[in-house]
């Protein structure tokens, strides 16, 4: 047994509370949701391992490591996949900074602030490994089947990735805090996550829609430029594509600077730790003031008056701002290449609508919590004189609204040049936020705005039949902009999930 | 103050409410317009759930709740007009300010925007929230949102307050505060209704003080009464109260 307050006494506390929370996460506390998570998850790896056998089956046992191109398509996957990474780890240190739970209790005890920065950007950096392990394993478990256990090695490539990223995502947050300052790091760390985990892959569509007309993020990585500029396969850039390929020796060299980057920057940040907890929890108490003393009180209606606080209650929570960044930065490139083809490749619509419904579709499910389920003062709007039903459809007024105001530029760009795209894009992004409000409408539950990041625990049926929804309603508009009777097909889809769901909705208990 | 001269402000008739067992069991209960009621009673009797079937959070299973002359279960909207909550743990907006989160609330009950404004800057300032009315909620102390809370309650000027444990988890200074606004609008012709496990605070502020215990009404009347009730002339309401509840027990 370890010495209490010791660095593997406090590894193995966390280590608890890690396993616990993961365990909620997939539980929800019942053992019967337990056995129908396990089957569910059975089934997914089983779906997943299929999926992987059809998509890398037949480079198990090709000699990619003397081929550029391998390398660069290797690479780029990599480097993709790593700054999704940093943006899950840049989120979890922040949370470490300013997530209050325990961090008291623990500072205000004789322990080492160092230990504690230290076990915790291990716990992270596991978390983040576990996660990109579990995505990556059934590619790597078919390869390694197919192609000889060399293949195994991509594992330590996913462990070196999540420790670089862990390290990269320290070093931002502690710049943060001595650029900008506590009080602002939260936001614009929440900001830059969402910006990176979108950055990259952005970044590729757009160079891919300039150059090649096309938005398959691949295609700028496999243009003759990228391949013609590529460096040597013997160069030190190629050592993680090499290690994933199950060459030993740049497999070491990958771990060895994965792990010995995520140690420096412990060891280098880790002094500091406690000055910038301390800082952070100064940040709850800090005031902010709002400008309007002057115009008083304005004359309006309850349903105004409902749907005036929940836009501005939007517009003030940073975590929703920087979400809804993220939906629009990934709107971007479809409206790019919407700009690039305006008006000579029409049937290119019918790639762009799903993702734009999609997005809607997302983004209004998201919103329809917070607004419906995340009320933070239930009692006051319960006790108002105005009815239930007037206080929900505000909320959905406000829901609608908001996301027809951030839908509205791209229906209008598609209708100038496409009337009928146009239209149904329109009703489409309607429909599919329409739905996923509903949807949050049959599973509501009275919660904290601030839970809002759990909001997937509170009800997994909830957000697999938003997300069914979404893609349903995605193909219907881009079935019916096609012009095709399709169209009618994935609407009783979309149709049957919703009655599926008033049908199991606990609304009708 | 003879009360049975003023018209009633609140009327529970045969009121009940079942949980997992019966939280409140036929209840009756006549509130005075103009009085400061306080519902005492130990843990678990049912003053809360008394006091959120009338504020239209719980239905009641069996029973009449009349506000103000009106039928608070066939026309809620019409009741709650006149009616202000406040709860133990106030919920309030963090990202607002006191002053939106008045004109917010001011708006809820469709209240004159002049007059609300008036009425918001008058709350801001008996209540000491002057320094802090542009500020947002996030960083303020229980005792602040507990203030804030208040004057939302206030805001719409009700007819009939209800309050559940007002006082808990104040300071000294704070609750002084509250209870010099109550009074003031009790002077005013408001009703106050008010749950508080802080016998004192009854003593000191209540015309008359119901018990309650497993979900019925044991006694009520001034403290007076009560001590009547319990056939002693020299306890403090702490004694009479665990006295009744006592004998309710062991009734039971």
């Amino acid at each position: 047994m370890s010495q209490p307050a010791s660095l593997t006494w406090l590894a193995s506390h966390e280590l608890r509370l890690g396993w616990r929370d993961w365990v909620s996460l997939i539980t929800a506390g019942g053992r019967t949701r337990a056995r129908n998570a396990t089957i569910a998850l059975i089934v997914f790896a089983a779906f997943m391992h299929i999926f992987a056998y059809w998509t890398v089956a037949s480079y198990a046992n090709a000699n990619l490591a003397s081929d550029t191109a391998a390398l660069v398509g290797i690479t780029g996957t990599l480097v993709l996949s790593w700054s999704l990474l940093l943006s899950q780890a840049l989120e979890s240190v922040t949370r470490v900074f300013y997530s209050r739970s325990d961090l008291d209790l623990i500072l205000a005890s004789p322990v080492c602030a160092r230990k504690v920065l230290a076990v915790r950007m291990g716990r992270i950096a596991a978390a983040v490994v576990a996660i990109a392990a579990l995505l990556a394993a059934p590619f790597i478990n078919v390869l390694a089947m197919l192609g000889g256990s060399r293949w195994l090695a991509a594992y330590g490539v996913v462990a070196a990735m999540g420790a670089v990223a862990t390290a990269a995502a320290l070093a931002l947050t502690i710049a943060l805090f001595r650029v900008v300052g506590a009080k602002r790091t939260r936001l614009i760390a929440q900001v830059v996550a969402a910006v990176i985990g979108a950055a990259f892959v952005i970044g590729l569509q757009i160079t891919a829609i300039f150059s090649a007309g096309t938005i398959s993020r691949f295609a700028a990585l496999q243009s003759d430029w990228m391949l013609a500029h590529a460096p040597d396969t013997t160069s030190a850039l190629w050592w993680p594509a090499r290690a994933m390929l199950g060459d030993y020796i740049a497999l070491a060299g990958v771990l060895t600077f994965g792990i010995g980057v995520l140690c420096a920057s412990i060891a280098l940040f880790s002094r500091r730790f406690g000055e910038h907890a301390v800082a952070a929890a100064g940040v709850s108490s800090a005031t902010v003031r709002q400008r309007r003393w002057s115009l008083g009180f304005r004359r309006r209606s309850p349903s105004r008056v409902l749907r005036h606080k929940e836009w501005t209650l939007l517009q003030r929570d940073p975590w929703l701002i920087s979400q809804t960044l993220m939906q629009i930065l990934y709107l971007l490139p479809p409206a790019l290449l919407l700009w690039v083809s305006f008006g000579d490749r029409g049937d290119l619509f019918v790639v762009l609508i799903p993702v734009v419904v999609m997005a809607a579709g997302q983004l209004a499910g998201g919103l329809a919590w917070l607004s419906i389920s995340g009320e933070d003062a239930p009692d006051l709007v319960a006790t108002a004189p105005i009815t239930a039903h007037r206080v929900l459809w505000t909320k959905v007024e406000a829901v609608i609204g908001m996301v027809a105001l951030l839908f509205a530029p791209i229906v209008v760009v598609l209708a100038l040049d496409a009337v009928f795209a146009g239209i149904v894009s329109g009703l489409g992004i309607l429909s599919a936020a329409a739905a996923a409000t509903v949807i949050q409408l049959c599973f509501r539950v009275q919660a904290r705005r601030s839970q809002f990041r759990r909001r997937q625990t509170s009800s997994r049926l909830a957000t697999f039949a938003e997300a069914f929804s979404s893609i349903a309603w995605a193909a219907t508009t881009a079935l019916a902009a096609a012009e095709t009777w399709a169209a009618l097909g994935t609407a009783a889809i979309a149709f049957g999930i919703l009655a599926g769901v008033w049908l199991i909705s606990p609304m009708r208990r | 103050m003879n009360l049975q001269n003023h018209p009633i402000a609140l009327a529970l008739r045969g009121v009940s409410k079942r949980f997992d067992r019966p939280a409140v069991d036929t209840l009756d209960l006549t509130v005075y317009s103009g009085e400061v009621y306080a519902l005492v009673g130990p843990n678990g009797a049912g003053k809360t759930t008394t006091l959120r079937m009338v504020v239209g959070l719980l239905r009641p299973d069996a029973g009449s709740i009349c506000i103000e002359g009106i039928d608070a279960l066939s026309d809620p909207v019409a009741a709650k007009q006149m009616t202000a909550w406040l709860s133990d743990e106030p919920m309030i907006y963090d990202k607002l300010t006191p002053y939106e989160y008045l004109e917010f609330v001011a708006g809820l009950w469709r209240i004159e925007p002049g007059a609300a404004e008036i009425r918001a800057r008058e709350l801001i300032g008996w209540l000491g929230l002057q320094p802090h009315a542009h500020e947002r909620c996030e960083g303020f102390s229980k005792g602040m949102r507990q203030k804030v809370a208040l004057a939302g309650a206030l805001v719409h000027d009700p007819k009939l307050i209800i309050l559940d444990e007002p006082l808990t988890g104040l300071d000294a200074g704070t609750a002084k505060q509250v209870k010099n606004v109550l009074r003031e609008r009790v002077r005013a012709g408001g009703t106050v209704i008010m749950t508080t496990h802080i016998l004192e605070v009854a003593e000191r502020m209540a015309d008359r003080i119901g018990v309650i215990a497993g979900g019925r009404l044991i006694a009520e009347g001034t403290l007076d009464d009560l001590r009547r009730l319990t056939g002693e002339t020299a306890t403090s309401l702490e004694d009479t109260f665990l006295t009744l509840v006592a004998e309710q027990a062991a009734a039971a």
